[in-house]
């Protein structure tokens, strides 16, 4: 590489992280000077000379828009010119050192916002009163005398004003104030507001730096392949060939289950890879199955021992003695999160300190996994965030890539090294979308009445594979999203006079993640398909029973309403090209907010489906953005969707779809026309980038029956089963 | 040596004959702005245009593309993010994530230069990149708007520009 390449990538990274310690060879002490040039008035505010407004941030940005949100609350208090403001992500070794002064670098479960918006405002405010303060110091004016307005505070009797550019300095050096108050949202100017993205420009033009770009003087790729079989290990390869392949520099052991080629370039170190014989031990899973886990959760569907996760009267005596019962079988499959950007690092070890370079959801707990697997303290090892390629979960609460990416660079100590999987590598080696099954019973009066509901549901519980620490006398709390007995974050939204919803766990040896949704996806298929059962069977209109069962339920309620009528329910939708549409509805509560959606189908003779239009209504409580609510709204159909047509399956232990041609994600020619309600009703911080995920299939799968009377419960759907018969 | 011509440059590396495009745009040319997803020509992450053409450059060998074909990446598309499918896409902020974009973009334009004025049908048969972020809907919208020369309202997101506006 050319000197003049290294240079240009130096700016290319340092221009678009925006001055975030990316400088390769200087850690934290070169920050620190920078920030002398440019005043640190808190933790989260930055002011430069030039006027120029850094907003620290310590959520990852990955699409969802989280920059631009948080930077948003913090200018609506500071107060200062948006036209001004630069994003910059603090480091979590800067954190650390800092006694965690950024709080919580976790994205995940919708909760950028929601739980960062309080402190971050907060610092935002103690930024403008320091600014305010400088000036009036500098005046021996009051206070109270001084108005502020797009980063300039003026003191209109004597006519005097000054930039928070040239107040900085002094700013900086003043005493955090003890007492901070807050906007009311209703007067808020920016945060609410459907401002454009910070993050936009760069991403049209193939500047944005990603995980999988970067690029570092003298750096090696690396290319890995992990044992097929989930739990199987690595036991002899043979180098001699790959050695010989041009670039090829090593072939080095990862762990107890995995081998990687490091060569100058990646592609030479992949196919090098590729030609390299490899024999695995696949341990004790080299059987196993999607089918035979099927069977041991329909087992455990009926099992005695289950935990309950939300009880109310007594449903199995009401239905001992109901003179009429519905029921059904559900289930959901393995997803894999299929980020674009498959997993990557970049990790540089030598005896005393450790770095990585890398897209996360969780830049703790990146650091924690880089402690941990170069033996270095906290302290000795940084983490240097990059914008992600997609996270979904994926990146968030295991950084198996991080693990490995430092575990080759030990082995090369001083030298940087890139690990980037490949899509099939990503494809099977996810942490995957639990597999569950659930069957439903519900007791019916004569008139319709729902008098008593079992919900039971059978099979694999995230936290058991994440954080079993988590789990408490065989509880997975997390299990029961969406259906839990009250409470802000997920709970059900009907009334029921006897009710019972367990969890029988199993589980399989496939590795479960925190799948965007979680476990609010299938929960809501289960609920609100088989709430559109007992409608159809009991003769009652969908949206009908509903409004019956949430009287005590009015935001569940207000957001059904509102797609309900925006939809036009009750009159026949128009025909499209000749093929009649149908609709059907779906509602839940998760991530605080709450969400509905009608979707609008058509089923061809030929067993064609087309999903024409959803509309979705979520009410967040405050929205700040509402343009990127929208835009997370439409994408989470593109999300929970894909979830109809494709699914990840066991045989011979391994996940058997290795690429984008056998997981086939959604595509534009399937997209339907999303008509977003953004209906915030205050007084709540709910999120928005995973709840509507989980009303995209169960508002389908209802609007298929609809067309067709066919009740689809297994996810993906089998094209065949939307034949005419 | 390998000789390409890479938005309206001569470039000559070294490399095997087989290196697909995509690497040695990333990895000999460096530019990254060409992005691998699949490996496998179904995402189309990696969409470049070659002779003006949609090329998935992930699968395409270096030995087998000529000196005199023009090769444009995302980085040449324009100079200065001005290429009529660029505007929209800031206008309507359709980049979620981002990492599909650059295909998506090449992709688009090479729709847009062969049937300026698309419909939504023309739109689903060109426009076979994956997304996950779920973009769909704002890519359809931001082709329309370079159809109808740039006219963002039609589009319908009120997407506020003006307070990033310079004072």
């Amino acid at each position: 590489m050319s000197g003049a390449t290294i240079t240009r990538r130096q700016f290319l990274v340092s221009a678009t992280a925006g001055g975030l310690s990316l400088a390769f060879h200087v850690p934290f002490g070169r920050d620190a000077g920078a920030q002398q040039a440019a005043p640190e008035i808190n933790a989260w505010v930055v002011v430069q000379p030039d006027e120029t407004v850094v907003i620290r941030i310590a959520r990852s940005e990955m699409g969802q828009g989280t920059l631009t949100g948080l930077a948003q609350l913090v200018a609506e208090e500071l107060e200062c010119d948006w036209a001004r403001v630069k994003t910059e992500y603090p480091t979590p070794g800067q954190s650390l050192a800092r006694n965690r002064v950024w709080g919580n670098f976790s994205t995940g479960g919708s909760r950028g916002v929601r739980e960062s918006q309080d402190y971050m405002r907060k610092g935002g405010a103690a930024a403008r009163m320091l600014l305010m303060q400088a000036a009036a110091s500098e005046w021996g004016v009051a206070l109270s005398e001084l108005t502020v307005s797009k980063g300039t505070v003026s003191h209109p009797a004597s006519g005097r004003s000054n930039t928070y550019g040239n107040l900085a300095a002094a700013a900086a050096r003043l005493p955090a104030p003890t007492q901070v108050s807050l906007k009311d949202p209703a007067s808020w100017k920016l945060a609410g507001k459907r401002l454009a993205r910070l993050d936009t420009a760069d991403k049209v033009n193939g500047r944005q730096v990603y995980g999988i770009d970067l690029q570092m003087p003298g750096m090696l790729n690396a290319a890995i392949r992990d044992c097929p079989v989930f739990g199987g290990k690595l036991q002899r390869f043979d180098e001699s060939a790959a050695l010989s392949r041009p670039g090829v520099r090593k072939v080095v052991r990862v762990g107890d289950s995995a081998v990687a080629v490091l060569a100058d370039t990646w592609w030479q170190a992949k196919t090098a890879l590729d030609a390299l014989p490899v024999e695995w031990d696949f341990g004790p899973h080299a059987n196993a199955s999607s089918e035979a886990f099927a069977e041991v959760l329909r087992e455990a569907l009926d099992a005695p021992q289950a935990i309950v996760g939300n009880q109310n009267g007594d449903a199995r005596a009401a239905l001992a003695a109901a003179t009429r019962t519905v029921e059904a079988i559900y289930g959901y499959p393995h997803q894999n999160h299929a980020t674009m950007e498959p997993m990557n690092a970049v990790a540089r070890v030598t005896a005393d300190r450790c770095e990585v370079w890398t897209p996360t959801q969780n830049g703790e707990a990146a650091l924690a996994a880089a402690s941990e697997a170069s033996g270095l303290p906290a302290s000795r090892c940084e983490v240097y965030k990059l914008h992600l390629g997609g996270g979904f979960g994926r990146r968030g609460a295991v950084h198996d890539w991080v693990r490995q990416a430092v575990a080759i660079a030990k082995q090369v100590p001083g030298t940087p090294v890139k690990l980037l999987w490949s899509r099939e590598e990503d494809m099977q080696h996810g942490r995957y979308h639990p597999v569950t099954q659930c069957k439903l019973k519900a007791a019916l009066d004569a008139d319709g009445n729902i008098t008593g509901l079992h919900m039971r549901i059978a099979g694999q519980s995230i936290l058991a594979g994440v954080f079993p620490q988590n789990i408490r006398d065989g509880k997975d709390p997390v299990v029961f999203q969406g259906l839990n007995p009250g409470g802000p974050e997920a709970a059900i939204g009907y009334s029921f006079p006897n009710l019972l919803i367990d969890h029988a766990m199993r589980n399989p040896h496939v590795p479960p993640g925190f799948w965007r949704g979680v476990n609010l996806n299938q929960n809501t298929i289960y609920l609100e398909c088989f709430i559109d059962e007992i409608a159809h069977a009991s003769g009652q209109d969908p949206l009908q029973l509903r409004r019956k069962l949430m009287a005590k339920h009015p935001k569940n309620l207000a957001v059904l309403e509102a797609v309900a009528q925006r939809a036009g329910w009750g009159s026949p939708a128009p025909e499209i090209d000749g093929h009649k549409v149908f609709r059907g509805l779906a509602q839940t509560h998760g991530f605080g907010s709450y969400v509905a959606a009608c979707a609008e189908v058509s089923v061809s003779r030929t067993g064609t489906l087309k999903i024409h239009r959803i509309i979705a209504a979520t009410d967040c409580g405050h929205a700040v953005n509402p343009q990127q609510i929208e835009a997370q709204i439409e994408g989470s159909f593109a999300y929970g969707l894909s979830a109809l047509f494709a699914h990840c399956t066991v045989k011979d232990g391994r996940i058997e779809q290795a690429n984008f041609d056998s997981y086939p994600p959604m595509l534009m020619s399937q997209m339907p026309k999303v008509e977003s309600i953004v209906m915030p009703s205050g007084g709540f911080w709910g999120g928005v980038g995973e709840p509507t995920i989980a009303v995209a299939a169960p508002a389908v799968l209802n609007a298929i029956f609809a067309a067709t009377g066919k009740r689809l419960r297994q996810l993906p759907v089998d094209p065949k089963s939307l034949l005419s018969t | 040596m390998i000789k390409l011509t890479v938005n309206g440059q001569l470039r000559e590396f070294e490399a095997d004959l087989q290196t697909p495009l995509l690497w040695a745009l990333r990895e000999q040319l460096e530019l990254t702005g060409t992005k691998y997803g699949c490996g496998v020509a179904v995402c189309g992450a990696c969409t470049v245009h070659i002779d003006g053409v949609p090329t998935r450059s992930c699968v395409r060998p270096v030995s087998t593309i000529g000196a005199h074909e023009k090769i444009v990446t995302i980085e040449g598309l324009s100079r200065d993010s001005s290429h009529p499918v660029q505007k929209a896409w800031v206008a309507l902020d359709v980049p979620q994530c981002g990492f599909c974009q650059s295909g998506m973009i090449m992709a688009a334009a090479a729709l847009l230069a062969s049937n300026p004025k698309p419909s939504d049908q023309d739109i689903d048969a060109a426009m076979t990149n994956i997304c996950r972020c779920g973009t769909y809907n704002r890519v359809r919208a931001a082709i329309h708007v370079v159809a109808r020369g740039g006219s963002v309202a039609d589009a319908g997101l009120a997407i506020d520009h003006e307070a990033r506006g310079r004072s």
